[in-house]
């Protein structure tokens, strides 16, 4: 421990964790990319600090809008130059969501995806509970919503229609 | 990269990267065939689940030709294999390029694939090329929501009312010749196979032929016999229709060689 405090980088790291841990999804604002589980690690790679990204769908068109609020936010806290690197191993799953960030999707109307169901199974939709009232009795109206990482789903109980972060 | 990785790149770079470039080819193709729906989807709900599709579809696309570029170590990008190989150049299934049809034609040749590549990649993601693998595992539960979303239709129109049955059937019947060829492998891919690179794909009929025949039967719609089946597109040989798809995905580039925007 004493060894990695005393690396003329390690101040830096930490400084550009933090920072990184502050920049939030641009599709769910209230949410940070730490919360979400798309932030993977900040690292000292040779003479610079590298902040490591994962996507959440192959085809997520965030990632170009995540990394450049990354750099925009390390730059404006005088900590450039620092580099974004994205990996795909180990894939991205909701479980990595943490308790905060679900509690912050509930607060924005999103249901948050079951733990532990992260690959969907042919015929069977699950229970998702409304984040607005809490009934059960909630009914999908579209498997595929308005980004690649939600469906969308009605409570037959308020009527209200909401997002469902689809489990993955 | 590992080191293992590295050294088997070295006998096997060719055979690998012709491989990743059909797969490749096979998710950009299908991905753009559905993108023609953005707009003209039958609900607003189906419009955005065909698109939300052809973007995993096209996003898959990207990181199998990035690491294309990353084996053939020419100095070449993921749009250049997308916007400046020509019809015999692409490596894609015949399946994948028929055209949309109606919202029947599409429907099953979504199933029928998904119903492949899902057990596809979810082998993949455990073999033992490390990027090819990274990339599965994101592929295999975007599939998985791609495969409910398509039997989920298919049941509905097979089941559905007498014209929707009968557009179903005929959509079965007609993409049917087109399936074989996604079990086949010509020697170089069964020597990535025997290495352990890649899965065995004749060993993935079996369980895609139970996935259809359950879909079908629950949609109460006749599992075709099997007869001849097509083949070619694996080694360029194309239909009519890739090149006039070709011709609007590539458009730009070659129009405007270069422009970025």
């Amino acid at each position: 421990m004493s060894g990695a405090a005393s690396h003329p980088l390690e101040a830096l790291r930490r400084e550009a964790e933090r920072v990184a841990r502050t920049v939030v999804d641009p599709e769910i604002p209230v949410v940070s990319i730490a919360d979400l589980g798309i932030l993977r690690d900040v690292v000292i790679a040779g003479d610079h600090v590298e902040v490591v990204i994962t996507p959440t769908y192959s085809g997520c068109p965030a990632m170009h809008a995540i990394t450049s609020d990354l750099q925009q936010a390390l730059a404006a806290a005088h900590l450039a130059p620092v580099t974004v690197r994205t990996v795909l191993s180990p894939a991205w799953t909701t479980d990595w969501i943490s308790d905060h960030g679900r509690q912050q999707l509930r607060d924005f109307g999103i249901a948050p995806p079951a733990r532990g169901t992260a690959r969907a199974r042919l015929f069977e939709a699950g229970v998702v509970p409304c984040p607005r009232c809490g009934s059960s009795d909630t009914a999908r109206l579209a498997e595929f919503g308005s980004t690649a990482c939600k469906a969308l789903w009605r409570c037959q109980a308020c009527r209200e229609p909401f997002d469902h972060f689809k489990c993955h | 990269m590992d080191p293992a990785t590295t050294t088997t790149t070295a006998t096997t770079s060719a055979p690998r990267l012709r491989y990743t470039l059909r797969r490749a080819d096979d998710a950009l193709i299908l991905g753009h065939r559905l993108s023609e729906w953005c707009g003209h989807g039958p609900t607003m709900e189906e419009d955005m689940a065909l698109s939300n599709m052809a973007l995993d579809l096209i996003g898959q696309a990207r990181a199998l030709y990035a690491y294309a570029a990353v084996l053939e170590g020419a100095g070449r990008d993921e749009d250049h294999y997308a916007y400046l190989r020509d019809v015999h150049d692409y490596g894609n299934l015949l399946l994948v390029e028929q055209p949309n049809g109606d919202f029947a034609d599409t429907i099953v040749r979504q199933c029928l694939h998904a119903a492949f590549v899902d057990p596809y990649w979810r082998q993949l993601a455990a073999c033992r090329d490390a990027t090819l693998a990274a990339i599965a595992a994101k592929a295999e539960k975007e599939s998985a929501y791609h495969l409910r979303h398509a039997s989920e239709w298919v049941i509905r129109l097979g089941d559905g009312t007498a014209e929707s049955h009968a557009r179903a059937q005929r959509a079965v019947d007609a993409l049917w010749p087109f399936t074989g060829e996604m079990f086949t492998a010509d020697a170089p891919e069964r020597a990535l196979v025997a290495d352990g690179l890649v899965p065995d794909h004749e060993a993935l009929r079996a369980g895609w032929r139970e996935t259809v025949a359950g879909v079908l039967a629950r949609a109460t719609l006749t599992l075709p016999a099997d007869g001849w089946m097509q083949k070619g597109g694996r080694d360029g040989r194309h239909s009519e229709h890739l090149g006039h798809l070709l011709s609007e995905l590539q458009y730009m580039q070659r129009s405007y060689p270069g422009e970025q925007w």
